[in-house]
């Protein structure tokens, strides 16, 4: 993870940041690492580290959270977030990181290709003739393989 | 017992197995499966993107079981806390239900704020009860070694559950396996992650996640794992053999879907609980159990 340089903190960043749905709570953040010491994902890959996650944030280090890979690795567990003795919302931050990072370009390609496929077809794997015959030989009903109604949903918004 | 079956995306595309085991089991237990066949994605896997949209996708299906009167019974864990959490913030929140809701009148929808989530081993556990499953064992499972998997969602956020089980602590699980008369083993780090929402953004870190608990697994002596979702599923179902070439290991632990160790329990056969579709070979399994079919 990179090193902090003053010169280099994006002011305004953390007060961006509060702002997003669910990571209100940082600020009251006093980095004791329950979040970490319980983190599943980091037990196999230590490159991911939530309290550093949160430091970041709050000294402005905008660049280093947004284009970064870290901020992708959470397996939104929720295990953080339950034990945070200040209450505060981690996996729900992540989340709202992820969104900011997605709003400028900075999505893995995997997720990026998943939202394009939910907002075109309105579930991630099409149902085409071939999987409907599959169903109906399990005896499973037939399914729709769109969704207009969730399409213009999602256009709209778009 | 009525409900409206929740699908979502991965199973009725992917695990045929889970859904069939689960309609087969419902059925003989008194639950009543209505499809509403407008249902889309939950909206779980537009979360990282952009939450607001995810939560308008939710709310969409929402607006469409409140609309016939239904509870949701759902079968993934990612899609029931999805459609959970938006259940209760909309019950909670009234300007954003507003807001929601002049979205959905978009599409001629529009949401009360009073849709009910549940997943299906909490409809079994809650509304059928362990004594009504015991009642309809028919084939003596012989205490069974099963390590039971909870995954995340199916428990967490525990906020949007509203107390119905400590995360910390759960036992749901457990019991519905134990009453099936199969025997739950413990088994270290039992509450830890798949590893199936990493495996988008890095394959090696999901990988390396669920090779961990397939180790506790094999140590404990389990001979079968059971799990309530399908991202569980594919982490140690579909995934076991490139663990096992990756990282030089073995284990070949059947993987099977919770109505499918009921519904062997209650006497359905192989081919009605789709057994023949896990990927791990499940056959010596059963044939310990119910004999050659």
């Amino acid at each position: 993870m990179p090193e902090f340089h003053m010169e280099k903190s994006t002011s305004g960043f953390a007060s961006m940041v509060v702002q997003e749905p669910g990571a209100e709570g940082i600020r009251s953040c006093y980095a004791c690492g329950t979040c970490t010491a319980g983190c599943p994902v980091r037990r196999v890959n230590p490159a991911y580290n939530p309290r550093k996650l949160i430091r970041m944030v709050l000294l402005g280090m905008r660049d280093e959270i947004l284009k970064g890979k870290e901020i992708w690795l959470c397996s939104s567990c929720y295990t953080c977030q339950e034990r945070c003795p200040q209450a505060i919302r981690i996996t729900d931050t992540i989340i709202a990181l992820r969104n900011l990072a997605a709003r400028e370009g900075h999505a893995p390609s995997g997720i990026s290709m998943q939202a394009r496929l939910i907002r075109d077809q309105g579930r991630l794997y099409a149902l085409d003739e071939f999987d409907d015959k599959k169903r109906k030989k399990a005896g499973l009903p037939s399914l729709p393989s769109e969704f207009a109604g969730a399409k213009k949903l999602l256009e709209e918004k778009e | 017992m009525k409900y409206a079956l929740f699908l979502g995306c991965t199973i009725p595309a992917r695990s045929r197995n889970y859904e069939m085991s689960a309609r087969v089991v419902a059925h003989k237990l008194g639950i009543e499966f209505v499809d509403i066949f407008d249902f889309s994605c939950c909206g779980f896997p537009l979360k990282s993107s952009d939450m607001k949209q995810a939560g308008l996708l939710a709310a969409r299906n929402l607006a469409l079981a409140e609309a016939q009167g239904l509870p949701i019974c759902t079968l993934c864990s990612a899609c029931t806390s999805m459609l959970a959490e938006e259940a209760h913030q909309l019950g909670r929140d009234k300007a954003l239900l507003d807001e929601v809701n002049a979205e959905l009148e978009k599409v001629g929808l529009s949401y009360g704020g009073n849709a009910e989530v549940k997943h299906f081993a909490r409809v079994l556990l809650d509304d059928v009860g362990l004594d009504r499953i015991r009642q309809e064992v028919r084939v003596d499972l012989k205490g069974l070694p099963v390590a039971t998997h909870y995954g995340c969602h199916y428990l967490k956020p525990s906020e949007i559950y509203e107390g119905l089980e400590d995360p910390e602590n759960p036992s749901s699980l457990e019991e519905l396996v134990n009453a099936a008369g199969a025997h739950s083993v413990e088994y270290q780090h039992k509450k830890d992650c798949c590893g199936g929402a990493v495996l988008v953004a890095d394959e090696e870190t999901a990988l390396r996640m669920a090779k961990r608990k397939l180790d506790h697994v094999k140590e404990a002596g389990a001979k079968a794992m059971n799990v309530v979702c399908p991202f569980c599923s594919v982490m140690y179902d579909d995934n076991q053999k490139s663990i096992e070439s990756q990282f030089e290991v073995s284990y070949q632990i059947p993987v099977l879907y919770l109505p499918q160790i009921l519904g062997l329990a209650m006497g359905f056969d192989r081919k009605e609980l789709g057994l023949n579709m896990n990927v791990v070979k499940t056959k010596s399994l059963t044939e310990e159990i119910i004999g050659e079919e």
